[in-house]
């Protein structure tokens, strides 16, 4: 996983609430079996439409998303994930996300950031007004700052750790692997095992 | 650990699934059952063999296929990349000795209607899938949820998986659900109250004598959606009703097992006395027939009220998202939602595909026409549940009813095998998402119980079953 520290660039603002994993990449592009060459489906029923915030010339580069409130809602799929990092973006800001797309994200080194509505909104329309701004994420400090103004960011310390370290959450668990197999030998018999008989 | 403290049943679960606790990390929780489908496993079975990793417990783990397949046959997958997808399962479970229900096998369905039917998911389980729906099996009384593909492979490298404990919520249903009235319509009424973000971050168990009156598969019905309003998993307290569905299943404990199980089982509802972070009560006797306007499953009415005026909702977010909503629906304000007219009508998916969803639509189009100019769909949940409907005849009262009578899978739920909505088509749906494309790219969604479903196939317009008995 690419670590996570300071990342500075330029944002795209996305004023709509309820983005859900559909919108972000539709199920017909989930027929891949790779993690990567996802990019053409990122919120393909809007990418035709010219004033699409990422057909604006200003914006077609961001790095940095700021999306509505409940943004990854819905459908497990960490498609929406890469699908997002195929496009090139290192964070998200909005001012909440749905618990699945939160956690693909932590894995996978994309940065979701919480911020309150009304600071997304201040975002929005500091982008809409100069769409050349560059919003900084820091990790290190937990903080956002555009322009003059700078706010704080909630985010657990072993969440914080494992991305700006870039660690592999599989290699973690082995290291307990012994207390794995312990509990193992506690499990009562008659749990199903899909591979007997009964 | 004292056990004296009052815990409600998701402490319960989590704590006896507690491998390792340490301070300023994630609990790491065992995982019972692993469910693994076409869409979001291939890249970490890929993770395993790049890192030279087996599957830890191929003895809980269970594949089938179900989103990428056609349900007009069993035999061809016409589009080369989905059938490359599905390639990638069989060779991925043959590989790592993982037992595969492939198209066209007589346990072949979508994933969350197997598990239980086989008796595979069971009270007091943690159950994951790379499946938002994977909340359907909490209806047992087990811990499930859906996770991500790089949880996928997490869970099939270690049989584990580091998770921040959630909080808990109580979602309280008294009272007894009117005539008519479905576990669907229930658990759309409780998203519309609690929005698509209400239950985020935590642990839902659903409860009171509405809940206990429901069958097992009413109960998966309102676990399925607890998605849908952001919670973590929904859980109902095992009761005589979830063993007796359980017993003689085929993976189901037998004798002496079984006593020992069940007595187990038994302990796991909530104490007396334990508390929730939060509750909701809702009185089951106020709820009607409940049917979504919007593009979020949060945006539902009662069927006999109207298609409501962002004007009139005072969060700033709320009201754009509406407009946006109506727009893209199609819908004006204030048109009475029995005056919207359908081209589809799709019953089945994991939220309302399961043999009891097929009884109550076919009670309702037994002798009856499906409206001329609408296309209906009927795909059984499972193989099984297929063939128990033939052998009741139900297919027969929908095919004489002018319905495809379709084999199982999870067809037009998602928009991603072949049947999918045409741009500008509006559907009738038991499923469980009304999101933009969702059923394909410019398809409208209305979500629906099964008997508004079946009323509306044959009245063309939403309808429910007291319309065709006035109408009659």
């Amino acid at each position: 996983m690419e670590t996570f520290t300071v990342h500075t660039g330029r944002a795209a603002p996305l004023r709509r609430s309820n983005v859900d994993t559909d919108q972000i990449i539709p199920a017909v592009y989930l027929k891949r079996v790779t993690r990567t060459g996802f990019a053409d489906g990122l919120f393909a029923a809007w990418r035709d439409d010219p004033d699409f915030v990422l057909n604006r010339n200003a914006h077609a580069d961001s790095t940095i998303l700021v999306a509505g409130t409940e943004f990854g809602t819905g459908s497990s799929r960490e498609h929406a994930v890469w699908a997002l990092q195929d496009y090139g973006f290192r964070a998200v800001i909005a001012p909440r996300f749905g618990d699945i797309f939160r956690g693909n994200a932590l894995k996978g080194g994309l940065l979701p950031v919480e911020l309150d509505q009304a600071d997304v909104e201040w975002l929005w329309d500091a982008l809409d007004a100069d769409p050349t701004l560059e919003i900084t994420v820091d990790l290190v400090r937990r903080r956002v700052s555009a322009g003059e103004r700078d706010w704080g960011f909630a985010l657990d310390d072993h969440s914080r750790w494992r991305l700006m370290e870039g660690l592999d959450d599989i290699d973690l668990t082995l290291r307990d692997e012994s207390q794995i197999t312990a509990f193992e030998t506690e499990r009562p018999q008659w749990l199903p095992r899909t591979l007997q008989g009964r | 650990m004292p056990t004296t403290t009052p815990a409600t049943m998701a402490e319960k679960v989590w704590r006896s699934h507690t491998v390792r606790m340490r301070d300023g990390e994630p609990d790491l929780l065992y995982i019972d059952l692993h469910l693994v489908h076409e869409v979001t496993s291939p890249q970490a079975f890929d993770g395993l063999r790049n890192a030279g990793r087996k599957v830890r417990r191929p003895d809980l783990t269970i594949a089938t296929e179900d989103h990428n397949t056609p349900t007009d046959n069993l035999l061809t997958i016409s589009d080369p990349v989905s059938r490359t997808q599905i390639e990638a399962l069989r060779r991925n479970c043959e590989e790592f000795g993982v037992r595969l229900h492939p198209l066209g096998d007589a346990e072949q369905g979508v994933v969350h209607v197997v598990g239980p039917q086989l008796g595979l998911t069971q009270p007091g389980m943690t159950v994951v899938c790379g499946d938002s729906h994977t909340s359907t099996h909490g209806a047992f009384g087990a811990l499930a949820f859906g996770i991500g593909t790089s949880e996928v492979e997490h869970v099939l490298a270690t049989q584990t998986l580091p998770q921040q404990r959630p909080k808990t919520m109580a979602v309280t249903v008294d009272g007894v659900l009117p005539e008519g009235v479905s576990a669907k319509d229930l658990i759309l009424a409780v998203i519309a109250e609690a929005g698509t973000g209400g239950g985020r971050g935590h642990i839902v168990e659903y409860r009171g004598s509405a809940i206990r009156a429901l069958s097992m598969e009413a109960r998966m019905t309102v676990c399925n959606m607890s998605i849908e309003w952001g919670a973590k998993a929904g859980m109902i307290a095992p009761d005589d009703t979830t063993f007796a569905y359980l017993k003689g299943r085929p993976h189901a404990p037998e004798g002496a097992e079984w006593d020992e199980a069940v007595a187990y089982w038994r302990s796991l509802a909530t104490d007396p006395g334990a508390e929730f972070d939060a509750e909701i009560r809702i009185d089951a006797s106020t709820l009607a027939p409940f049917v979504t306007w919007g593009t979020n499953p949060g945006q539902g009415v009662p069927l006999s009220s109207a298609v409501p005026d962002p004007a009139g909702f005072t969060d700033p977010a709320a009201r754009s998202a509406a407009e946006r909503a109506l727009e893209y629906m199609a819908l004006s304000p204030g048109t009475p939602m029995r005056d919207v007219s359908v081209d589809v009508v799709f019953l089945g998916s994991c939220t309302n595909g399961r043999i009891e969803d097929l009884r109550a639509a076919a009670e309702v189009m037994r002798g009856r026409r499906v409206s001329p100019g609408v296309r209906m769909l009927v795909v059984p949940g499972s193989a099984r549940v297929r063939a128990e409907a033939e052998s009741e005849g139900l297919h027969e009262v929908f095919t004489q009813a002018g319905a495809e009578w379709r084999f199982a899978g999870c067809s037009m739920c998602l928009g991603m095998n072949p049947d999918q909505l045409s741009p500008g088509a509006r559907a009738a749906s038991t499923s469980n998402r009304n999101f933009e494309g969702r059923q394909g790219r410019g398809g409208r969604t209305h979500l629906v119980s099964p008997q508004v479903a079946a009323a509306t196939a044959v009245v063309g317009r939403l309808a429910a079953p007291a319309d065709l008995a006035a109408a009659a």
